[in-house]
């Protein structure tokens, strides 16, 4: 085995290309590893994990480009080094309209190059994202800050100016909007109409925005102002911004608001706020606790949603729930059925972090004892993210697991691994898993998840929802249909997907207890 | 625009990060522009701040230096001796490129360029003694910037060399060079032979008198004037003087004729000129120098009045930070090198001659002399879209150079260490490759971008005088 690597000076990629030349550098017979990342602190702590660390590195800073392969020779190593040097400097082909338009090295040059700009999207690493937001507000552009890793201060700091400057901050870590029908970042294509979203959570406001569209009702705005807006730092100033602009708005007719529970302090703005229209509201704090006819689910919170912009009864649409689980009983005795004999726990492997949560929420008061590296509401703190116990629920989308890798909806290594290794678990009873589609996901999502999913469905049952519309450049029923095709039992949405999870593993317990 | 009106808008989006985000809102229908975007060059969070607190005070300052710099109107009025022309000039100091430099640290064509004065000077007669004396301490040696002088490659000016007299007619200073002596083997790049020196004499013997009675009789030629016709002609000036140089030589001919009696000598000059095509350049840098120092002293100003090269260190100045210099290790450029060289052989970068691009022509205006960047392979498009580039780190455009395919829009001009910090985007400077050891020569011509260092540095320094530290 040789282990080697270089150095570019002064060199600067997006770490999205340099993680897939990385990939496609990995993925060379005879290499074990290559990394091609930017030399900070953090990147070479990670190669130093990773076991490519070599010495040359160790004077290496934030504006070196560092390569670093592991192969098992070293003609293969220099090969793969010069493959990798190659790549890096093959220059994009211009696009076709570069020559009337000088490239941009500045959001203000941009924003003069492109008249009439008016919205900025940013998504460079977190230690320079606040400065560009900054400048993007500064040059009267409202912002989306896909970036994590931004400070809390920074966050308040931003919105603060964003709302003297009556613009909008969405984020930091916000993966989805819709605006004006257009998706951004990470959403899907979902039909225009009177439904206007505020989320500070991002698949939740994919499966929301999803389910509303797939019921025939359509989304007129779909603003997602990131997970950390509704905590008391921050005071919810820009959920707050966006639901008093959905309420001005004539296009919209509904409003649904969808997060995590809100701090009391914001909690109490986002009710006075609310009360202040006539539009019907649809409020799902996902965890918090309900009263009758508030929906505690993505599902029931779309659905409601739906009929409001129908025109249809609430009455309606609860009833259309209870039927969606009737016909769903066939797919309770397959997996039941498909049990394995000694397993006895869900073990469910999610990249959408709002889906994790979901299923905590529902399957806690269902099954008793659930644990998660991402605990919400009764779900306690897993030991180790690595390893599973009782029944549990990880989030792909954490830290642990997206340190210099993409996200788990485009990269799908990770939670593969860990449908193999569930599925050989003698514990493992079923695997829940959330397939996201739509922009910024991986263009074919069951292609990367067959394999896995057919070697575990031989031994579990494997129960999956897949959010997304047919108007997704993925296609949603061609999804599913992969999907079934491969031995995946596919519920029409997470929380489906979760009672369904409960109801076999209940079916056991009654086949036990007879 | 309220977030409502947003609602009633197209989108229109300005990308800054993954490119596919870009790519995906163009498919679904939304106008969408990719910012080139880099992580700025690396400074303490504290200058940060305090640059960032500032920034109306420094675009203010900024302001006034561009205006000097446009406003300046540099004419060539003369010429003399450099011991009795240039201020602080005396028997025992030798102006050399770039920042300050002991004997000990400077690069070959430079230690022989200065070999070469003492024995031009007769100061030593053999090189063994040439090089005791310029390591004893008994020379001095100073930065020709200090002196209101410039030099090209190494750069060397001694107390007997002519030196041209450029006067800045706006604000009254004045600035200097020596004459240029062709290429090939010649002092600036460091040879230091009995033909080099024999030449220098014959400069000091016949071109310069002829020279001086030429420009005297013509009462000085204005150079701004000779500059902005030789752009359009495909000159950037720097490593293209062609057509400055012919402008130059139409303009001085027939006064040469008039005032030299002895028609030999006069076609000796002439010749000597017309067989130069960077004769001009020893005119378009002090040109450069008399446009700049005005801007100099400008309390919070960012804009660079210097950026030299002495072929170990690249040193920056700037407006607002008085006499500082700020360095960092000179790097070696991307060139297209003469038959029988290689990048091995190449010095790193020398020279004053980056005057030319702090002033907004040399690489800011390549895009006007396409025939510059075959040196590196490139094409016409990459000479716009170099220029382009140096729009997004300059204070402003000139006024009068201005580059025909660009729409004559003027050149970008007026550096401001600043946005080339925060951009991250560096000064491109084309420009002469000097052989590393002395008396060889050129061996090539190319581009490079100025070093990171010298601007992270200049960052920070007037960041500590905004803050009221002390250098």
């Amino acid at each position: 085995m040789k282990r080697g690597g270089l150095i570019l000076k002064g060199a600067y990629f997006d770490s999205v290309t340099l993680m897939g030349i990385g990939r496609e550098l990995s993925a060379t017979p005879g290499v074990l590893d290559a990394s091609v990342v930017m030399g900070t602190d953090t990147n070479r702590s990670i190669l130093k994990a990773a076991g490519l660390m070599i010495p040359a590195f160790d004077g290496a800073d934030d504006m070196d480009l560092l390569i670093a392969v592991k192969a098992k020779s070293a003609t293969l190593l220099d090969q793969t080094l010069a493959r990798a040097e190659a790549a890096l400097k093959k220059k994009p082909a211009p696009a076709a309209s570069s020559a009337s338009r000088p490239v941009a090295t500045s959001i203000e040059t941009a924003a003069q190059t492109l008249p009439g700009a008016n919205l900025a999207l940013i998504s460079v690493a977190g230690t320079y994202a606040a400065e560009e937001a900054r400048k993007a507000l500064e040059t009267g552009l409202h912002v989306m800050l896909f970036s994590d890793n931004v400070s809390i201060e920074s966050e308040v700091e931003l919105k603060r100016l964003a709302k003297r400057k009556e613009l909008l901050l969405m984020g930091p870590d916000a993966g989805t909007a819709i605006i004006n029908g257009v998706p951004l970042a990470f959403a899907n294509v979902v039909a225009r109409g009177p439904v206007g979203i505020v989320a500070a959570s991002g698949t939740g406001a994919q499966e929301v925005s999803s389910l509303v569209s797939n019921h025939g009702a359509g989304i007129s705005q779909l603003i997602g102002v990131g997970g950390r807006d509704v905590k008391r730092q921050v005071g919810g100033i820009m959920f707050l911004e966006a639901l008093k602009a959905l309420i001005a708005d004539p296009q919209t007719k509904v409003i649904v608001l969808v997060s995590k529970p809100p701090d009391p302090v914001v909690l109490a703005k986002i009710q006075h706020a609310a009360s202040r229209t006539k539009k019907p509201i649809v409020c799902l704090f996902l965890g918090a606790p309900t009263r009758e006819g508030e929906p505690h689910t993505l599902e029931e919170a779309a659905a409601l949603a739906a009929a409001l912009a129908q025109g249809r009864s609430l009455d309606s649409a609860w009833a259309a729930l209870e039927q969606q689980r009737a016909d769903l009983a066939p797919m309770i005795d397959a997996g039941a059925a498909a049990l394995p004999a000694g397993g006895r726990y869900v073990r469910g492997l999610f990249s959408g972090g709002t889906f994790c949560a979901e299923a905590q929420v529902i399957l806690a008061p269902l099954l008793g004892k659930v644990y998660s590296n991402a605990p919400t509401g009764e779900g306690m703190a897993l030991k180790d993210s690595g390893k599973s116990q009782g029944h549990c629920f990880i989030d792909f989308g954490e830290d642990e697991f997206t340190r210099g890798r993409p996200h788990p909806m485009i990269d799908f290594t990770l939670r593969n691994e860990r449908i193999h290794r569930e599925a050989a678990d003698p514990q493992t009873a079923l695997i829940l898993l959330d397939v996201v589609l739509g922009y910024g996901a991986h263009a074919d999502p069951a292609s990367e998840l067959a394999p896995a999913i057919r070697d575990a469905a031989r031994k579990v049952p494997v129960l999956c929802s897949v959010t997304g519309t047919d108007r997704d450049p993925q296609n949603w029923a061609a999804t599913i249909d992969r999907l079934r095709r491969v031995g995946a039992l596919v519920a029409p949405s997470n929380a489906a997907a979760c009672w369904l999870a409960g109801e076999i593993l209940h079916r056991r317990g009654k086949k036990r207890s007879r | 625009m309220p977030l409502n009106a947003l609602f009633e808008s197209d989108l229109r989006v300005v990308n800054v990060g993954v490119p596919s985000f870009a790519e995906a809102l163009r498919q679904a229908g939304a106008e969408a522009v990719q910012v080139d975007w880099k992580p700025p060059l690396p400074v303490s969070e504290e200058s940060r701040r305090t640059i960032a607190r500032h920034r109306a005070r420094i675009e203010r300052a900024n302001a006034q230096a561009l205006e000097r710099i446009l406003s300046a109107a540099p004419r060539w009025v003369g010429m003399g001796r450099a011991l009795d022309t240039i201020p602080g000039m005396h028997e025992d100091l030798l102006l050399h490129a770039g920042p300050p430099i002991t004997w000990d640290r400077m690069c070959g064509p430079l230690q022989g360029a200065i070999i070469g004065a003492l024995l031009y000077e007769r100061r030593a007669t053999s090189v063994a003694a040439a090089r005791k004396l310029a390591a004893s301490g008994k020379i001095r040696f100073a930065p020709c910037h200090e002196h209101g002088t410039t030099g090209p490659m190494a750069g060397v000016v001694s107390p007997s060399m002519p030196v041209f007299i450029v006067r800045n007619e706006t604000h009254g200073n004045r600035a200097f060079a020596t004459m240029n002596e062709g290429l090939g083997k010649v002092l600036r790049y460091g040879a230091y032979g009995p033909d080099v020196i024999e030449r220098l004499r014959w400069m000091e013997r016949e071109l310069y008198p002829v020279l001086r009675a030429a420009i005297e009789h013509l009462g000085g030629i204005d150079l701004k004037h000779i500059m902005a016709q030789a752009l359009h002609m495909g000159d950037e000036l720097h490593n293209r003087n062609r057509a400055g140089t012919s402008l130059l030589y139409r303009a001085l001919a027939p006064a040469i004729v008039r005032t030299c009696t002895d028609t030999d000598a006069a076609a000796r000059v002439l010749e000597f000129i017309n067989g130069n095509d960077h004769f001009f350049l020893n005119l378009s840098m002090p040109a450069g120098k008399a446009t700049l120092d005005p801007a100099r002293g400008i309390a919070g100003s960012s804009v660079c009045v210097v950026m030299a090269r002495n072929g170990t260190d690249f040193g920056v100045q700037l407006a607002g930070t008085g006499a500082s210099w700020f360095t960092g290790p000179a790097a070696v450029p991307d060139a297209l090198f003469f038959p029988g060289y290689t990048r091995k052989d190449a010095n790193p970068d020398i020279g004053d001659s980056a005057i030319t691009e702090t002033y907004g022509l040399g690489g800011f205006a390549i895009a006007a002399a396409p025939a510059i960047v075959q040196f590196v392979g490139g094409t016409a498009a990459d000479a716009v879209g170099y220029t382009q580039r140096m729009y997004e780190i300059c204070a402003g455009e000139s006024r009068s150079y201005q580059v025909p395919s660009l729409d004559f829009r003027g050149t970008p001009t007026g550096i401001d260490a600043v946005k080339v910090v925060e951009k991250n985007i560096l000064p491109f400077i084309d420009t002469g490759v000097a052989h590393r050891k002395p008396g060889v020569g050129q061996i090539g011509a190319g581009v490079l971008n100025a070093p990171p260092e010298p601007f992270q540095r200049a960052y920070e320094g007037l960041a500590g005088v905004l803050g009221g530290k002390r250098r």
